[in-house]
């Protein structure tokens, strides 16, 4: 099993949950979070004093999924929340160790 | 009024001038003085007019809407979210303080028998001789309204300024500090300041000051006592480096409509009559606003910045308190270059002089009150000139009127300074003056009051 983590632009959220629902991705998680790279903050200004504000608004999705899916999920992604501008995110993938459902107590793939 | 005088200049100056109390037992023989003869001869009794008594009722609530919830509003949003009730509810309380105080000996203060220069006495404490036949004159010969009603449309004028000198202070004073201050204040500050401008035996109102509905009694008064008040109190810890932008312009936008919509019954309502007077303040009180709000935005534009929204409501505000002395004493264009030039130099003060000189006038009741109350002050000497389009005769001299003008704002500088720095330092005596470090960096709404304004 992988772990998908993928930072995003918040705008972009419906169209990679819809590319992802479609290769068959069940489920995932969605934090809204904030953070910086390439991409800088923004200048704020209220009556002359200046704010800059270097942590910039986006969306972290993560999905844990089947080994051999995870390249699609890295593929789907990677096209449905790029718009070409800096800024657009990052997506990283780890190994998971297990996986269980809570409900019924199913383990790894099937609690997925 | 007064046989010696231009009357249309005194009209302008007396806003809420001579009154005159007919049929009320008492009279003071100097108030008589003043007054034209119409009021010395055992004259008619002065004909309430239902249509401006029902407009005075309706202006004095529209003022109370300007504190509550319209300053409220407008400062709350400009405060970090950890104050937000704090602001609002010292904005309240204090109002409600001026208003008991106002009917215990404020109105007396200003607006009772006798008296010298700077203060009226003290034979209508507690409201004596008053009943619900009282009348107070308006500006036309024989119109009254009632005493009461001009009581209760004074009294909201003491209580919203009072509340606008807290603009400066708020985020770190405590509560018992500023219910202090503003008892003190009101007593030593704004009674006698109200009774030079606007009472028949008052200092500017013998100079022949023009103030329509308050420039020097309130946004002068109120912007110098919020920068002296803020000078002794300190700065907020953390300014200016640490992050302290509002929390929510949403919330400061809201305001900013009802502070505009509530200005009618300040600017208009000076009048104190429903007629031509009110409505000549009432369109200098749109368009010279108007004109403000994108002046202020093309400012920032102009200095390479973005339009913003705080700046059209600055704007808003500081058109409102330019125009306030020169609502009834200028023409419609008039007007609007003065809410215009006014909106520029708040502009520079709030943005540039301010950080400069280092004060932390928190949310800039100087900057935009005190500036733009100068501003409109003095200006108001210059468009109430005849050949700009204001009301004033063709003899009006301007030169004497612009001295006169910088004569009652230099002396309502010294007098709420002065003021300030006494009514501070007895709050300080009395409560402390500045909440904990503590409480200041948890925030006043938990520390002062026990609440959080969201949960």
């Amino acid at each position: 099993m992988k772990l998908v983590i993928a930072i995003i632009k918040p705008f972009k959220l419906d169209e990679v949950r819809e590319a992802l629902t479609e290769i068959g991705v069940a489920g995932m998680t969605v934090s809204e979070v904030k953070g910086f790279g390439r991409q800088k903050g923004q200048t704020e200004i209220y009556r002359g004093a200046e704010y800059s504000t270097n942590m910039v608004p986006k969306i972290k999705i993560e999905i844990v999924c089947a080994s051999d899916l995870a390249d699609k999920v890295v593929e789907s992604i990677q096209a449905s929340a790029n718009t070409g501008a800096i800024g657009d995110g990052k997506i990283f993938v780890l190994d998971v160790g297990q996986a269980v459902r809570i409900r019924t107590g199913e383990t790894d793939e099937t609690a997925l | 009024m007064n046989g010696t005088t231009d009357p249309g200049l005194m009209k302008g100056a007396m806003m809420n001038k001579t009154l005159k109390y007919v049929g009320v037992a008492g009279l003071g023989a100097a108030l008589f003085a003043s007054l034209p003869a119409w009021a010395q001869a055992a004259a008619p009794a002065p004909t309430v007019n239902k249509g401006d008594t029902a407009w005075m009722m309706t202006s004095t609530l529209l003022v109370l809407m300007m504190i509550v919830p319209g300053l409220a509003l407008f400062y709350g949003g400009l405060t970090r979210a950890k104050n937000m009730l704090s602001t609002m509810t010292q904005i309240g309380a204090v109002a409600c303080l001026a208003m008991l105080i106002w009917v215990m000996y404020g109105y007396t203060m200003a607006f009772g028998d006798g008296g010298n220069d700077f203060v009226s006495g003290f034979g209508k404490a507690f409201l004596a001789g008053i009943t619900p036949d009282s009348t107070a004159a308006t500006f036309t010969a024989g119109v009254a309204i009632p005493e009461y009603v001009f009581i209760c449309f004074q009294m909201t004028f003491a209580a919203i300024t009072i509340a606008l000198v807290l603009g400066s202070v708020v985020e770190r004073m405590k509560f018992s500090a500023v219910m202090v201050f503003g008892a003190v204040w009101l007593t030593i500050v704004y009674f006698p300041v109200a009774h030079m401008v606007w009472a028949s035996g008052g200092l500017f109102f013998k100079m022949g000051a023009l103030d329509f509905a308050g420039g020097t009694v309130v946004h002068i008064n109120a912007g110098v006592s919020a920068l002296v008040a803020a000078l002794i109190l300190g700065k907020r810890i953390g300014y200016p480096t640490e992050r302290m932008a509002p929390h929510s312009l949403t919330m400061t936008g809201i305001g900013t409509g009802l502070l505009w919509v509530g200005w009618f019954g300040f600017n208009a309502g000076s009048a104190l009559e429903a007629n031509g007077s009110a409505a000549l303040a009432m369109i200098n009180t749109f368009v010279a606003t108007a004109a403000a709000a994108l002046a202020w935005m093309l400012v920032e534009r102009a200095n390479g910045h973005k339009g913003s929204a705080l700046g059209f409501c600055s704007g808003i505000v500081a058109g409102l308190v330019a125009v306030t002395p020169a609502a009834g004493n200028s023409g419609p264009f008039g007007a609007i270059i003065l809410g215009a030039v006014a909106s520029v130099v708040c502009y520079y003060a709030v943005s540039f002089l301010k950080p400069k000189l280092g004060y932390d006038d928190a949310l800039d009741a100087f900057g935009v009150h005190g500036v733009g109350g100068m501003i409109g002050a003095i200006g108001t000497g210059i468009v109430y000139a005849p050949t700009l389009g204001g009301p004033g005769k063709p003899d009006f001299n301007m030169g004497h009127q612009l001295i006169v003008q910088i004569e009652a704002v230099a002396t309502t500088i010294v007098w709420a300074g002065v003021g300030t720095v006494i009514a501070i330092y007895v709050a300080k005596a009395v409560t402390g003056l500045r909440v904990s470090p503590e409480v200041e960096r948890e925030g006043l709404d938990i520390g002062e009051h026990g609440e959080r304004a969201y949960n």
